[in-house]
Order: structure tokens, then C-alpha cells, then sequence
């Protein structure tokens, strides 16, 4: 234990190996407590790889890290007696039902018979999967599997809760479901490390944020800096006339930032470093007469982010929403 | 993901709330109830997953209806002379298939996920592997029972009434413990369930057949009949057509017995220490 405000996380110089492949190449981490703290990066960058470490399931080759005070390999089972772990596959027994699985979780963390019970279905009421209790999970949605998965850990509420891609593969509903728990877990004191490959997640969820890339953390911030390291969103405006996009990009290169045209002839995005510049532009066109047909903000995506920081790309493809909004 | 069972209804953020607020961390159970906890996880896929067992044991009893009709008449002249001999062979064949199972459940474990929830919590580490145990000897005891109800149904009656196959279906079942640990390794060593369960059969079922549990070895050729009367499978179906027959071949019951420790004294670390680094 240090004499300041103990971190949550304090990792220092973790490397992991496997064969000629290194999954984790020296990740520094501190993480205050009280806060979720995102781990951003592309597959295969090593996210994983260091969750696994610091929830001691794997030994780290080298380096040491600290999980609420204590070392995850000398005093592993005091760092288990604290934190719980949400993997990347949601990890709930498919041949036992909801309730189950809940209760299962109950005793093996102590709880009396009764207590599993009632806690279990405490929790399946909560997460919106009362109604699915008594069915087996291999015939849960993805969605309900999930938050099944997020109830398992929290059966008895962990003082740090590691959660690995949480939202990969759920569709938007369940997908804010998931950041409505995950926000209800940090508002009652638990830190959150989250793993994920959506900046959009990150920024939603995260106090702070490390993007990693090849197993080393390559940028590290809050959201805000890092959309500003990385030069923000673009403001994205299609007019009702084309004729006057000559006119229309003058005016955004002036009052918001630079302008690039699209291929739609009636379609240009201005670099933007916030909303409020974007509503001056915005405004701007109005004032001056100019029919807009629609606008958007975009926000940056993983993939300019990582051209930014690395300049190469991402080898994931962007969350949907902003799939084609990219300005080549 | 297809088909939900029902509407995905909203999780209720102030429940949510609640819930999350509402627990203080209760005093860490002790290994024996961890163990027994897990012990009524096994038990509760063996109720949940009834195809399983049904597979395994489904097999033997085809067997034993094959030889029987088919073949028995030829071997050992009548059916029923051919029943008294192999059924308590089929017995030993129907309960070690089912030990295949302690691997592919494992595998199953591992590759969803399940094992890396376990490792995280504070819990006696042996227990889940132990706690299986519970329900892989419930799976034993059911596979066993079931071939010796469909003998005695085809007109076999054990010399040694229902002690002896009580206590031939012990003896297989504390084999079985032993066995299970090979699987057990199988299981946390290769890729997928499918690849445990194909490993596993293929494996045991060439040394069923190249036992005595179908036919008396003493009418096979030089070579062959050697492999035999060493093979462990035959060894075992001995010492329990002696139980059954009740007169007890020592020898063959105390070989089985040391070959099932010998099998857990290597296995059962094997597995554990595979079991916290995979
Ligand atoms: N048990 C293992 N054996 C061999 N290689 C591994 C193992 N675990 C991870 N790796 C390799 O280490 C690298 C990092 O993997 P890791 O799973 O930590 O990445 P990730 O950031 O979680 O990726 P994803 O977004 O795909 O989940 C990858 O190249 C992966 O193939
Ligand atoms: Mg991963």
C-alpha cells in the first residue's frame, strides 16, 4: 500500500507471452477508484491478455500489478475476495436456467440457501430476465445472456468489476442496457475497467481512457483530450441546393474549420472541435439564406483515432453509426 | 443472436440501483460446501441434459441386444448362456463411456468461459473439479442400473442376487473415478468438446472390443489372447462377473482397485495444474 490515495489499478511494465506472440508488451495502468476507466484498442491488441492478468487468472511474464492494494500474484485471493470478472464470452453455464446460475454464484460466494435464492431473483427482476428464470440460458437472446453474465457478477457487489467487451455483438437496446447497469454500478462506488473497441463506448462510459495498440498503451487521457488529439468530429451538412456548396464551404472554412467536400455534390463536412462551433455554422448557413437539407456531428471513430495516433489503421471495423460518415 | 424465449423487458434502472446497493459480502464458504456446490451443478445438468446420459447409454444396451440375439447363440451356444456371460461386461463397457463425459463437460466449461468465472472467485480452488465428481457418479450409478435392469428383464439373474451387482457396480464406479481424470486432462487439453468425445471413444471403444467383455478370450489366436488378458477393461469385467457370479477373483478385484488409485495419482494433479493455467 502507498501513503496517497491507493489506486485501484496500478499496473507497471506487464508482459505476456505466448510463443513467438507477445499479447501484452509493457502496459503501464492507474486507475484512481470510483471511476470506469476504458481500455480502448483493435482485436488482438492485448485487452484480454491484461484483463486476464490483473483478474489473476494468468501470471504475468514480467512486471507487477496492484488490484485495490493488492498483488495479483503473491495475494491473489485477496484480490478475488474483491473484484469480479465479466469475460469477453458471457460466461454463464448454458445447460443450467437463469435463476440457476444466479443462485450457484450465491453459494459459492457464501450466501445462505435462502439468501442465493432470494438474491437471485432480486437480480433476474432487476435485469429484466424475471420472466426467463426458470428457462435454460441456451435459449437466451444475446442481449438477456449478457445481462445474465453482468447479474453472475454482481451477486455480491464487487469492489472493482473488470468487463470485456461488454456490448460487442448487442444490438443498440441492449447495448444501453448494458452502459445503464454498468453507470448504476460506478454511481454506488465500484470501479469499472472496461475493455472495448468502440471509442463511442469509451467516451459514453469512461473517465478515463488508455488506447493500446500491439500489446503498449499509446495514448492515454481523458475522452475530450483524446478526441482532441485526434482533431474531433466534423460537422457534416448536406444542402438543399448544390449549386451553392462553393459558397456554403467559405462560409463553415470561416466559422467552424477546415472543410472537406464529399462526393454527393450537395454534401461537405467542416472539421469541428465542438458542438458549439458547429451550432455557430450551422447557424450561420441559415442566417445567410443557405437551405440545409440535413446536418450531423460526427464523432471521431476508433479508426481516426488510431490514424492519429499511430498512423495505421485499425484492423476493426468502426461501430455502425458512423460507418459511412467517414470524409475519405 | 435468434430467437429469444421472451421479449427482452427493460432492465429497471432505480432495481438496478437497489440490487447493486443492497449486499454486503457475506464470511467465505468452507471447501467442503464449495465442493458440494458444485456437486449440485453436476447434478443439475444430469437433470437438464438427460440426452447426454441417454447416448451413452443407449449404446450398451444396443449391444447387448445385438450379441445377445444375434451372436450369443454362437458363441456361447444359447442366449442365455451368452447373457450370464456378458452382461457383466456390458456393465464395466456402459459406465466407462460414460466417463467421457467428465471431459467433455470440462471442455465445455472452458471454452464458454464458465472456468475463467470460477478461477476468479475466492474459492477453495480443487472444488470444481471435485464438486463434479457428485454428478459424474450420479451419471455413473444411472448407466450401470440401466444395463442390469434390461439383463435382468432379458432373463439374466446375477449368482450373487443384488449384492453382487451392487457390488460390481461399485467397483466400476471407483474405477470410473480414476479414469475420469484422463478425460478430465483430454478435456482441459484439446480445442473443442466434439474433439474430447471423439478422443475418448476412440480410445475406448477398440479396448472394449479387444477385451473379454464379448467373447472368451480363450478361443482367440496366441497374440490377440495375450493383449487381452492384460487389457485393464478385462481385468475389470473379470472382477465384476466374479462379484456377480459371487465368487470373488481377489486378484482381479485388488488390480482394478490399485489401477484406479495409480490412474488419480497422476491424473487428478495433472488436471488441477492444467486447470489453473489454461
Ligand atoms: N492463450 C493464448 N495462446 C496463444 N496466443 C494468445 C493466447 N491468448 C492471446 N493470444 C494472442 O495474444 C494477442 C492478444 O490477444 P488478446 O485476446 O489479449 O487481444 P484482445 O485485445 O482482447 O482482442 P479482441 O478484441 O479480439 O478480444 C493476440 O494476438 C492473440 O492471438
Ligand atoms: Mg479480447
Amino acid at each position: 500500500m502507498t501513503l496517497h490515495a491507493p489506486l485501484a489499478i496500478e499496473a507497471t511494465g506487464l508482459v505476456k507471452t505466448y510463443g513467438d506472440t507477445t499479447a501484452v508488451a509493457g502496459i503501464d495502468l492507474a486507475v484512481p477508484p470510483g471511476v470506469v476507466y476504458g481500455v480502448l484498442g483493435p482485436n488482438g491488441a492485448g485487452k484480454t491478455t491484461t484483463i486476464r492478468m490483473l483478474a489473476t487468472l494468468i501470471r504475468p511474464d514480467a512486471g507487477s500489478a496492484r488490484v485495490l492494494g493488492h498483488d495479483v500474484v503473491t495475494e491473489a485471493d485477496a484480490v478475488r475476495a474483491q473484484v469480479s470478472l465479466t469475460g469477453q464470452l458471457a460466461s454463464v453455464d448454458e445447460e443450467l436456467t437463469g435463476r440457476e446460475n444466479l443462485v450457484l454464484l450465491g453459494r459459492l460466494l457464501g450466501l445462505s440457501r435462502a439468501g442465493a435464492r432470494a438474491r437471485a431473483d432480486e437480480l433476474l427482476e432487476a435485469f429484466g430476465i424475471a420472466a426467463a428464470a426458470g428457462k435454460l440460458v441456451k435459449h437466451y437472446s444475446g442481449g438477456m445472456r449478457r445481462r445474465l453474465d453482468i447479474a453472475a457478477s454482481i451477486v455480491v457487489t464487487p469492489r472493482l468489476m473488470f468487463l470485456d467487451e461488454p456490448t460487442t455483438g448487442l444490438d443498440p437496446r441492449s447495448r444501453n442496457h448494458v452502459w445503464e447497469i454498468a453507470r448504476a454500478l460506478v454511481a454506488e462506488g465500484t470501479t469499472i475497467l472496461l475493455c472495448t473497441q468502440y471509442l463511442e463506448e469509451a467516451d459514453q462510459l469512461a473517465d478515463g481512457i488508455a488506447v493500446i495498440d500491439r500489446g503498449t498503451v499509446i495514448a492515454e487521457g481523458t475522452p475530450a483530450q483524446l478526441k482532441a488529439s485526434v482533431g474531433s468530429g466534423g460537422l457534416r451538412v448536406r444542402l438543399l441546393d448544390a449549386e451553392r456548396r462553393p459558397e456554403a464551404a467559405a462560409l463553415l472554412e470561416r466559422a467552424v474549420g477546415p472543410v472537406t467536400l464529399e462526393a454527393d455534390p450537395a454534401g461537405l463536412t467542416a472539421q469541428c472541435p465542438d458542438s458549439a462551433r458547429a451550432a455557430t455554422g450551422v447557424g450561420e448557413l441559415a442566417r445567410t439564406g443557405i437551405g440545409i437539407a440535413e446536418f450531423a456531428l460526427d464523432q471521431p471513430s476508433l479508426d481516426e483515432v488510431f490514424l492519429a495516433l499511430t498512423g495505421h489503421a485499425a484492423e476493426v471495423p468502426p461501430p455502425a453509426a458512423t460507418l459511412e460518415e467517414q470524409p475519405s | 443472436m435468434s430467437a429469444a424465449t421472451t421479449a427482452p423487458d427493460a432492465a429497471d434502472t432505480a432495481a438496478v440501483r437497489r440490487a447493486i446497493a443492497s449486499t454486503a459480502r457475506p464470511p467465505r464458504p468452507g471447501p467442503l460446501s464449495t465442493a458440494l456446490t458444485f456437486g449440485w451443478r453436476g447434478m443439475l445438468k444430469v437433470k437438464h441434459v438427460p440426452e447426454q446420459l441417454m447416448d451413452v447409454t443407449l449404446t450398451p444396451v444396443m449391444f447387448l441386444l445385438m450379441f445377445t440375439y444375434l451372436f450369443g447363440g454362437a458363441i456361447a451356444g444359447s442366449t442365455s448362456a451368452y447373457l450370464d456371460y456378458t452382461l457383466p461386461g456390458l456393465l464395466v463397457m456402459s459406465v466407462l463411456f460414460t466417463t467421457v463425459y467428465a471431459g467433455v463437460s470440462l471442455n465445455t466449461d472452458l471454452t464458454k468461459g464458465v472456468v475463467d468465472r470460477f478461477r476468479s472467485l475466492p474459492i477453495w480452488r480443487p472444488a470444481p473439479l471435485l464438486g463434479s465428481l457428485l454428478g459424474d457418479s450420479v451419471r455413473y450409478v444411472i448407466a450401470g442400473t440401466v444395463i442390469i435392469v434390461v439383463g435382468v428383464l432379458l432373463g439374466y439373474r446375477p449368482d450373487a442376487g443384488v449384492a453382487g451387482a451392487v457390488a460390481a457396480l461399485a467397483l466400476v464406479v471407483v474405477f470410473s473415478f480414476g479414469l475420469s481424470w484422463v478425460f478430465s486432462v483430454l478435456g482441459l487439453l484439446l480445442r473443442s468438446p466434439n474433439a474430447v468425445m471423439n478422443a475418448g471413444f476412440t480410445g475406448i471403444f477398440p479396448l472394449t472390443f479387444l477385451s473379454n467383455v464379448f467373447v472368451d478370450p480363450a478361443t482367440l489366436p496366441g497374440p490377440l489372447q495375450a493383449f487381452v488378458d492384460v487389457n485393464l477393461i478385462s481385468i475389470l469385467a473379470t472382477a465384476c462377473r466374479s462379484l456377480m457370479d459371487g465368487t470373488p477373483d481377489v486378484g482381479a478385484i485388488v488390480v482394478s482397485l490399485l489401477v484406479a488409485a495409480g490412474l488419480a495419482a497422476v491424473f487428478l494433479p495433472l488436471t488441477t495444474r492444467l486447470y489453473r493455467s489454461r
